[in-house]
């Protein structure tokens, strides 16, 4: 038998319309335009950020320092194997300005650059003029250009003078595009660029302070990237740099894009899931109606295979149909909002048809349509001819054959294959698979506890007193019941949201919940040696000032561990992956706790010797007695580990990995941070003192910093709750289809029972009852396991604490029941309004 | 010689209250080119009797041959290719496919045989039960009698050797019924196809050459051919 013959029969059956399979199309077509859309946003974006690498780098390549310039030879060596190079020096500070005299102030980022300055990319300035024109000022003053939200934050006009730590500067230009900054404006501090000989003048970069430099290479074409990072290794003072180069120009961001990519497409994926239920849902209901056709077809003498191919066709069309919907949706919809999106980006990105990311929605769409399809057409061959002559229970019953088993198997695994393999993170998308499948087995198995349950309780003759319940027991438990399709459609759904629930709880309420109660109310960096003093002093006058803490600072870079390369001994570990802050103390400082070894006596003048936090040292595999290179300023200092101290990182207050006796870091310029603690009504005043007394120092206003941490996190939070919106928009389809699916039964049912005399009020009862039992049951497994995957996200993926919200997971889950009851409502009550007279002539 | 033989047939159907024995000791054989009619009240068996018959139905025990094969060892899709061969079916409920036109509804058969000259057989077959004009039409826009004649149709278009109808006029007026009757008649003279037909309606069993009666699942008037076989 030819497929030829099943497609001409299955192409005769489509005649009957899409009667039946709108929830299928809606199914399939919402999860892939889902799936579709993030990754033609995240490829657009990929791709910006690839064509834009030089420019989002402001070279080629880039050489970047900590506290210090180049050498000459350094400086040599980069000229030699360059075109072009460019210096910057970057550094956070505060600007401002007095008005009724008093000083207004704030936070910046700034930025001195050289002549070189941007080798690729354009500055925009308003009014519009050259970036050079803008830094070389006015009224003897140097030149500055300045974001525009500092700028009104300040007040300041264009032409007027400002002060940066203390130095003047004046207004030339609001800074409008910055061609080297793909993270926009997600920075404590908006931008303030200056005139590097200006800074170098003024002395805001004297030794001691807090900066980095930058020095972007333009390189001649063809030149070896990794060779040439190979040489700086060697040219470069102890290798104490940090190396970038064009091909990954904005590291943070790629990762950032990457990552949510990933988990919005996981997201979506559980969303197709979801739908795979309704999908399934629907070819079972349509298969439901086929029984009398397929047992006719046998009849006549077709053979089961040839059923199968009849049906399977119908459905690949079909799939076909609601794959291309969804991704003419999931094509279309970034590009509309592509002004939107682009719009909102710090850096070029072109929102484009993206053939591979619709390629990856359509295989995702495929696989999962098969998957959920092949089990209930599988079960068509079983329909016999005898279905003809009896009634229909001899028809879509049973197990499929085995070769259809293990064929829906090599298609799941071909999903998470496909998944593992698109998204590039095999680990997240592997323990998605298995959170998923642990929450469809506990879905089964609680469906069929609760039928099990029902039908002990309905035949427990007490309940028989109440009809709605019985009755609503006795469909629950009964053979045929919607029990498992309900529970798993409904539980899938609600889990997804559960778990996405906890998260974006947990995104936003971490900060809220566990800093404020100890956190200082300001972080101040740069206070100079001979300022130490007279900032102790001034400070702790101001009224509400209850604590100050003041250590030393120096940045270091771990370039050795035990004499190997640290990268070796601790692999990618945040604390060797680039310069840490580096303290000294004579004294253990108070409230640190010795966990391990010896703090040094307080006359220390031997070998240095390092206490470096715990937890870290065990992650990384430190012992006592072990040695580390650390490279300051260009100067390697290797020091004995000789205790271990609890260092705690969450509270915004000082937390060093390293610290080290102060015989080891003698003679190596540098400042102090400090933090003080104290009453809210305290922070006017500590910023007025701090502006006039030590117009140099930088002060981080812990409260607002969080605030801006927090709303960097809120805007994840929403694009998972966008996330979210799909696969509930999905769920909310599978269960009206299920409601609807089931309507016939209900209105046979509801004409039987008034027939024998039960009200319609005991009619609706019982079927919300059967609702409210398939609802709490789903619900139950939904917290369970959408808390459960909550906690591994926030836990594995995040790193942070996980706490349970339970106000995000019973709303949650509490609509999503309540969505169900009104459906089922909705169509009881069409249901209910039938005359039986005409139900029931109809059945005959 | 027979074309059809059971021997000590007994059927026994599994229901959530237990079995139940529709069909007890069986034994019954038909001559190619007769026609049959198995009468009796209604849950006598007749019903499943046709269905062993057709290989719709297993027999529990005995053995059901059909042109000298034993249906009771072929698997399903075995007696679906058997069928295609040599047997058509005609319900008294039609169970015509809705999506398909009656020229469809008639072609599929040989279709599924692989005929590649499915459709003018299946044009000349409607042009004998005197559909020609309506082969475009789909069952929806047939009436019951049209219906019947285009299922008939379907289960004449592969010449099959056997034809088995169940109350094939139950769901028809008395004309119409009639059409039908003449039909199916003109099928086994004119092609000696063997015809076992069900049937409540006295006037339709009266032409058969042979009538069977069945209650409680026995026969009830022993099958001398059989008994002598």
């Amino acid at each position: 038998m030819s497929i030829g013959i099943a497609a001409r029969i299955a192409r005769r059956e489509l005649r009957g319309g899409l009667h039946g399979f709108r929830v299928f199309l809606a199914c399939l077509a919402l999860g892939i335009a889902a799936i579709a859309a993030v990754g033609t946003v995240r490829s657009s974006l990929e791709s910006g950020l690839a064509s834009e690498g030089a420019t989002l780098l402001g070279g080629d390549a880039e050489i970047e320092l900590t506290y210090r310039f180049a050498s000459a030879p350094e400086r040599q060596w980069m000229d030699s194997i360059s075109s072009q190079v460019s210096e910057i020096a970057d550094f956070r500070s505060m600007a401002s300005v007095e008005r009724d005299g008093e000083p207004r102030q704030g936070l910046t980022q700034v930025k001195a650059v050289d002549d070189a300055y941007p080798i690729y990319g354009n500055v925009v300035l308003a009014p519009d003029m050259s970036l050079d024109t803008a830094l070389i000022g006015t009224g003897g003053l140097p030149g500055a250009v300045m974001d525009r939200v500092l700028v009104e934050r300040l007040g300041l006009a264009i032409g007027e003078p400002f002060k940066i730590a203390g130095e003047s500067f004046v207004l030339s230009a609001i800074l409008v595009k910055e061609p080297d900054n793909a993270t926009g404006s997600f920075t404590l501090g908006p931008r303030t660029i200056i005139g590097l000989p200006a800074a170098r003048q003024v002395n805001l970069l004297r030794a001691g302070t807090l900066f980095e430099t930058g020095y972007r290479l333009a390189l001649p074409d063809g030149t070896n990237l990794d060779a040439l990072k190979s040489a700086a290794d060697a040219a470069i003072q102890g290798g104490g740099f940090r190396w970038h180069d064009r091909r990954n120009g904005a590291p943070g961001v790629t990762r950032f894009v990457d990552r949510l990519a990933t988990f919005l497409i996981i997201v979506g994926l559980a969303g197709l899931i979801v739908g795979g239920v309704g999908v399934s849902a629907s070819v079972r209901s349509y298969l439901d109606e086929k029984v009398p056709v397929i047992a006719t077809l046998r009849t006549i003498g077709a053979e089961g295979r040839t059923v199968f191919q009849v049906y399977l066709l119908q459905i690949g069309a079909l799939s076909g149909l609601g794959i291309a919907i969804g991704l003419v949706l999931g094509a279309g919809l970034p590009m509309i909002l592509a002004p939107l999106i682009e719009a909102q980006l710090p850096f070029r990105a072109e929102i484009t048809l993206v053939p591979r990311a619709l390629a990856e929605a359509g295989v995702y769409g495929v696989l999962v349509a098969l998957m959920f399809s092949v089990w209930p057409v599988a079960r068509a061959e079983n329909i016999r001819a005898a279905t003809l002559f009896r009634d229909a229970t001899l028809g879509l019953t049973g197990w499929p054959r085995p070769r259809y088993i293990a064929v829906s198997l090599l298609l799941l695994v071909a999903l998470i294959a496909f998944a593992a393999l698109f998204t590039g993170e095999a680990r997240m998308t592997l323990w998605s698979a298995v959170g998923l499948g642990g929450a469809f087995l506990a879905l089964a198995a609680i469906a069929l506890l609760v039928r099990v349950l029902a039908r002990r309780l309905s035949k427990i003759d007490f309940l028989r007193r109440f009809p709605s319940l019985h009755l609503a027991l006795g469909a629950v438990g009964g053979p045929g019941g919607e029990a498992m399709s309900i529970v798993l459609s409904l539980g899938l759904g609600l889990t997804v949201l559960a778990g996405v629930g906890q998260m974006d709880a947990n995104l936003r309420g971490a900060i809220a919940r566990d800093l404020p109660k100890v956190a200082p109310l300001f972080f101040v960096v740069d206070v100079q040696p001979d300022q130490i003093e007279g900032y102790r002093t001034r400070i702790a006058e101001i009224a509400g000032v209850e604590k100050i803490r003041i250590a030393p600072m120096l940045r270091g870079v771990i370039t050795r561990i035990n004499g190997r390369p640290a990268a070796e001994v601790a692999g990618d570990h945040w604390v060797i992956s680039g310069d840490r802050g580096l303290t000294y103390s004579a004294e253990q400082p108070e409230g640190t706790k010795i966990t391990e070894g010896t703090w040094w006596p307080k006359d220390y003048t031997g070998p240095p010797q390092i206490s470096f936090a715990a937890q870290e040292a065990e992650e990384i595999g430190l012992k006592l007695g072990d040695t580390l290179t650390i490279n300051v300023l260009g100067r390697d200092i290797t020091a004995e580990i000789t205790s271990f101290r609890d260092v705690d990182f969450s509270n915004a207050g000082m937390g060093f990995v390293l610290a080290m006796n102060p015989a080891a870091l003698a003679g190596a310029p540098h400042s102090y941070i400090s933090t003080i603690y104290g009453k809210g009504e305290a922070e006017v005043p500590i910023m007025r003192a701090l502006t006039r007394a030590f117009p140099n120092v930088t002060a981080i206003n812990v409260r607002s910093a969080i605030e801006r941490v927090g709303s960097v996190l809120k805007g994840i939070a929403a694009a998972v709750t966008l996330g979210a919106v799909v696969t509930l928009s999905t769920g909310v389809v599978v269960l009206i289809g299920a409601a609807a699916a089931g309507e016939r039964a209900r209105t046979y049912e509801a004409a039987i029972l008034k027939t024998l005399g039960a009200t319609r009020g005991v009619v609706i009862s019982s079927f919300l009852l059967r609702s409210a039992i398939l609802g709490a049951a789903a619900g139950g497994v939904a917290i369970l396991a959408g808390s459960l995957s909550a906690w591994a996200v926030m836990h594995f993926v995040m790193e942070t604490d996980y706490a349970f919200e339970p106000v995000s997971a019973f709303v949650i889950v509490g609509a999503g029941v309540a969505v169900t009851l009104l459906a089922g409502l909705a169509f009881s009550l069409r249901a209910l309004n039938a005359r039986p007279s005409g139900v029931l002539r109809a059945r005959e | 010689m027979a074309i059809i033989s059971l021997r000590g047939v007994g059927l026994c159907l599994a229901g959530n209250a237990g079995s139940v024995e529709v069909l007890r000791n069986i034994s019954l054989s038909v001559e190619q080119g007769e026609t049959v009619g198995l009468v009796g009240p209604s849950g006598s068996g007749k019903s499943s009797l046709l269905m062993l018959l057709g290989g719709l139905e297993r027999a529990t025990s005995g053995s059901v041959q059909v042109l000298g094969n034993d249906l009771g060892t072929m698997n399903e899709d075995a007696l679906a290719r058997f069928r295609r061969e040599h047997m058509g079916v005609v319900f008294q409920s039609f169970h015509l496919i809705p999506t398909m036109t009656a020229l469809e509804n008639v072609a599929t058969p040989l279709e599924l045989a692989g005929a590649r000259d499915a459709k003018e057989r299946a044009h000349g077959e409607l042009e004998s039960v005197g559909l020609a004009d309506r082969a475009g039409h789909y069952p929806s826009q047939l009436s019951g009698g049209e219906q019947q004649r285009v299922a008939l149709a379907r289960a004449g278009v592969a010449r099959p050797d056997i034809l088995l109808a169940d109350e094939p006029t139950g769901n028809l007026d008395g004309t119409t019924g009639h059409v039908i009757m003449d039909l199916l008649f003109d099928l086994n003279q004119r092609h000696g196809t063997t015809l076992v037909l069900v049937t409540h309606a006295s006037d339709l069993a009266a032409r058969c050459s042979r009538v069977v009666e069945l209650r409680d699942g026995q026969v009830v008037q022993p099958d001398l051919a059989s008994v002598t076989a």
